[in-house]
């Protein structure tokens, strides 16, 4: 029952937070100087008046924010005004496909890899692979994913012809869009198991658990790894969004047809319906996420569900 | 044991990324020779509206331009040749009504293309509920404006098919590119019954229109690939060799001539940053892309009213050596307004505009001090004012900030501050008069002196520095409704000349691209107006 009302509370506050970003989005939005309106430079201004007449653009800013939300209750985001007729959702399911399939990949791969190096270094804690672990950590969050992009084209690519340099169509396509997204999470994962791991190792319940009899992987594993997974899981969640979503530059360099471009573009051309759409699609996913790893944090720590219950 | 099991994963690890790498094939880069008629193409964007009322961007009227006909196409030196119309018009003795017989041509699901096909395209484009944003291209046709503003009928568009097979179009004026005009996009014809069958799906896929032209859209994958084939029915189809062409959507610059360089394309734009790199290559080749650029200076203050200051800053930039030593892009630098690709229209059409009307970029530092200073003392200033330059906030458009601040700042002395905005910002400040300087660009409508020089009459939006001469108003307007086009076009050379020698504006470059493509593409004709190219006529040298 706690657990019920919890959930239904925290609904609500998903909905008021959402209702808020996109009430901020749309009214900074129409701040922008400019119309969505592509050949505006030439437009006599008696034919622009018309065209954002027809387009509902003239009417008051409150209007067209009611009309906008009228419009969004009924799950409807409208049509893009840069690609004539097409539909928001469809764009953006569209380039999800490939936006996420990539992060998806690159996730996996860098949590796997990141978690296994994570812990390896912690176990061997000032030797080393610790120090390798460290290196690799550091490269990752320093050097920027189109850095790692331009590169990996570059010499994969272009230089020893390995993998396509670009462009979509294949399996082989994405292996190094999502290797360049995957450094980054390599990177976080292993410091953030790596740092709890190292704390929970000297923690006397390891001691406890080694007195008891129990064999060094049940130890690790069971005790040790499931606690240190509880930052990394908070810091996964919205790493996960923002990979899975698209990045604009990583999906530029390898000529994806994903959302990342959509994020940057929308806003240059002023094309409010594909504007509202992203921050919808982005916002709706951050706090979905956010919402599911609160609920991770009650399979993996039973004193945050009660604590949370008990509120 | 424990031990063991760390490293049998990290070795583990290991061999998954190797057979993930040695499972992918290794495709090498393809040679310089092929042997089929097909060509792989990039664009850098999705092509945004392929309904020809609508349409406004490069790469949709390109694609227009290739799988469908108007009356007129463009050939290989951008002079219109018969296309769906099936011989030369007759024109009346005032140059205002002009009868075409359409050909017997079809479209791509078998039907007759008739000249109810055209006049059904034009009216829907000046309704204005279309909304379409280049309708007033069709203004030279009676009654278009006023039906597109909302004031006049739908009837009185002087465009009416007589009969399946004849199109007689009445103008408002005479205007001696009207054929050139018929190779636009807007002027293409749309079906009736597929407009309407498909509402507002029509085009937005490869099967929700029909085509008339060389070739057929076959496939679209939107933000990712798009691809032709030959058009079977198509009326020419034997002069058409190309059987296939593909195109990358691919938006980095580099990315571009990495697929280049690997064979994966057979085409790409260069960008300044690669031409060095290109330079010894004998492959590439300028593509004009049919903008003049140029200065504006605000003339509803009282600094740039004064004539002599605006001469000295007209003198006081050199474009020889912002053309070779900042754009490096093969750009031609600017002594007028209209670019050199502008055809003498109406006088000779085998000559171009800037054949006949030479003017050359002035640069003399000594004479725009001495000016500047002359300009000082009449305005009874000792010192100038603190000048505010504004232009776009990309990096190529800073460096020309730069240049041009540090010409004025070293030939006159002059305080120079740079203002970058985006480019929606620069034309909202550009329309208020929010600058001192503004570096502006136009690209034309049509292949015609007039399609610059009316920028700058005193009443027209587009003359941001609000720059005005009756003379020159006068030869604008009297340009507009002559029929006599020898007479028109010294009118359009004097205006010209008025706008130079008044320091209106001061022309920097007519912009040129640098491309490189592969030795075995063959007459693959560009235009710096209306569709970028067309590959009816182009081929692949197979089998060298």
């Amino acid at each position: 029952m706690d657990m019920i009302k919890y959930t239904l509370t925290r609904l609500g506050y998903m909905i008021v937070t959402l209702w808020i970003i996109v009430t901020a989005t749309f009214f900074l939005m129409h701040s922008l100087p400019g119309t969505p309106l592509q050949n505006e430079e030439k437009l006599p201004p008696l034919i622009r008046d018309q065209i954002m007449e027809t387009y509902g653009l003239n009417d008051p800013l409150p209007v067209q924010y009611m009309n906008f939300l009228g419009r969004l209750v009924q799950g409807d985001l409208g049509k893009s005004l840069t690609y004539d007729g097409r539909s928001v959702t469809e764009m953006l399911l569209e380039g999800f496909q490939a936006s996420s399939f990539i992060g998806m990949q690159a996730l996996v791969f860098g949590v796997v890899v990141g978690l296994f190096l994570g812990v390896a270094a912690a176990l061997r804690h000032g030797g080393l692979l610790d120090n390798i672990a460290t290196i690799v950590a550091v490269a990752g969050v320093s050097i920027p994913s189109f850095v790692m992009a331009g590169l990996l084209s570059y010499w994969v690519g272009v230089k020893w012809q390995l993998l396509p340099t670009a462009l979509w169509g294949t399996y082989e396509h994405t292996i190094l869009p999502s290797l360049s997204l995957s450094f980054f999470v390599i990177a976080q994962m292993s410091r953030y198991i790596r740092t709890e791991m190292v704390e929970v190792l000297d923690q006397d319940y390891m001691k406890t658990a080694k007195a008891k009899g129990l064999g060094r992987q049940a130890i690790i594993f069971r005790h040790a790894l499931r606690n240190a997974l509880i930052p990394a899981v908070t810091v996964l969640g919205p790493l996960a969004v923002n990979i899975i979503t698209g990045s604009l530059v990583v999906e530029t360099i390898f000529a994806i047809p994903g959302i990342g471009e959509f994020f940057v573009q929308s806003i240059q051309v002023n094309d409010y319906t594909l504007i509202m759409g992203v921050t919808i699609f982005y916002a709706v996913l951050i706090l979905v996420t956010i919402f599911v790893v609160d609920i991770l944090y009650g399979i993996i720590d039973p004193r945050i569900r009660l604590a949370g219950a008990r509120e | 044991m424990a031990r063991r099991f760390r490293i049998s994963t990290l070795v583990s690890l290991l061999l998954i990324a190797v057979m993930v790498l040695s499972a992918c094939s290794f495709g090498g880069g393809d040679t310089e020779t092929k042997n089929s008629q097909v060509l792989n193409l990039a664009e850098i964007q999705e092509p945004p509206k392929l309904d020809s009322a609508k349409t406004t961007d490069v790469v949709s009227s390109m694609i227009l331009g290739n799988v469908m006909e108007g009356l007129y196409r463009l050939d290989k030196d951008s002079k219109p040749v018969l296309g769906m119309a099936a011989k030369e018009p007759e024109v009346s003795a005032d140059q205002l009504t002009w009868t075409f017989t359409v050909r017997d041509a079809k479209w791509s699901d078998g039907k007759p293309v008739t000249a109810h096909d055209f006049e059904f395209a034009w009216k829907r484009a000046l309704n204005p509920e279309t909304a379409s944003e280049y309708a007033y291209i069709l203004y030279p046709i009676k009654g278009a404006e006023s039906y597109n503003t909302g004031k006049g009928s739908v009837d009185d568009v002087g465009v009416r098919a007589l009969d399946d097979k004849t199109l007689q179009v009445v103008l408002e004026r005479p205007i001696p590119y009207f054929k050139d005009l018929l190779c636009f996009s807007t002027y293409l014809p749309q079906r009736q019954d597929i407009v309407e069958k498909y509402g507002d799906k029509y085009s937005l896929e490869v099967d929700t229109m029909v085509y008339n032209g060389p070739f057929i859209f076959t496939d679209w994958k939107h933000n990712q690939s798009f691809q032709v084939k030959k058009n079977p029915s198509y009326w020419d189809k034997d002069t058409v060799k190309l059987e296939e062409v593909n195109w990358q959507i691919v938006k980095d610059n580099t990315t571009l001539v990495n697929l280049y360089n690997t064979g994966k394309l057979d085409f790409t734009k260069l960008t300044s940053e690669f031409i060095d790199a290109f330079k010894d290559d004998p492959n590439t080749f300028a593509i004009y892309d049919g903008s003049s650029w140029y200065l504006e200076m605000n003339q509803t203050k009282d600094f740039f009213k004064n004539r002599k200051i605006r001469q000295a800053i007209q003198l006081a930039i050199d474009r020889d050596t912002f053309v070779k030593g900042i754009l490096k892009n093969g750009s031609i630098p600017a002594g007028g307004l209209v670019p050199p690709f502008i055809k003498a229209s109406g006088v000779d059409e085998n000559k171009k505009y800037r054949d006949l009307v030479k003017l050359e970029p002035e640069f003399d530092p000594a004479k725009a001090k001495q000016l500047w200073q002359e300009g000082l003392k009449e305005l009874g200033l000792t010192k100038a004012p603190t000048i505010e330059l504004l232009g776009d906030d990309t990096t190529g458009a800073k460096a020309n900030l730069q240049f041009i601040k540090e010409q004025l700042r070293v030939n006159l002395g002059a305080d120079v501050q740079i203002t970058s905005v985006p480019f929606k910002e620069r034309l909202e400040r550009g329309k208020t008069q929010r600058f001192d300087l503004l570096v502006s660009g136009w690209s034309p409508d049509y292949n015609d002196a007039m399609t610059f020089l009316d920028l700058f009459t005193t009443d027209n939006a587009f003359n941001r520095g609000k720059y005005s001469n009756p003379e020159y108003d006068q030869l604008i307007r009297k340009s507009k409704e002559n029929a006599d086009f020898k007479e028109r076009f010294q009118d359009l050379k004097k205006a010209e000349e008025v706008l130079i020698d008044d320091a209106a504006i001061v022309p920097l470059y007519f912009r040129t691209e640098m491309a490189v493509k592969k030795p075995f593409i063959k007459d693959w004709y560009w235009s710096a107006i209306g569709p970028e190219y067309t590959l009816k006529w182009t081929y692949v040298e197979t089998g060298k």
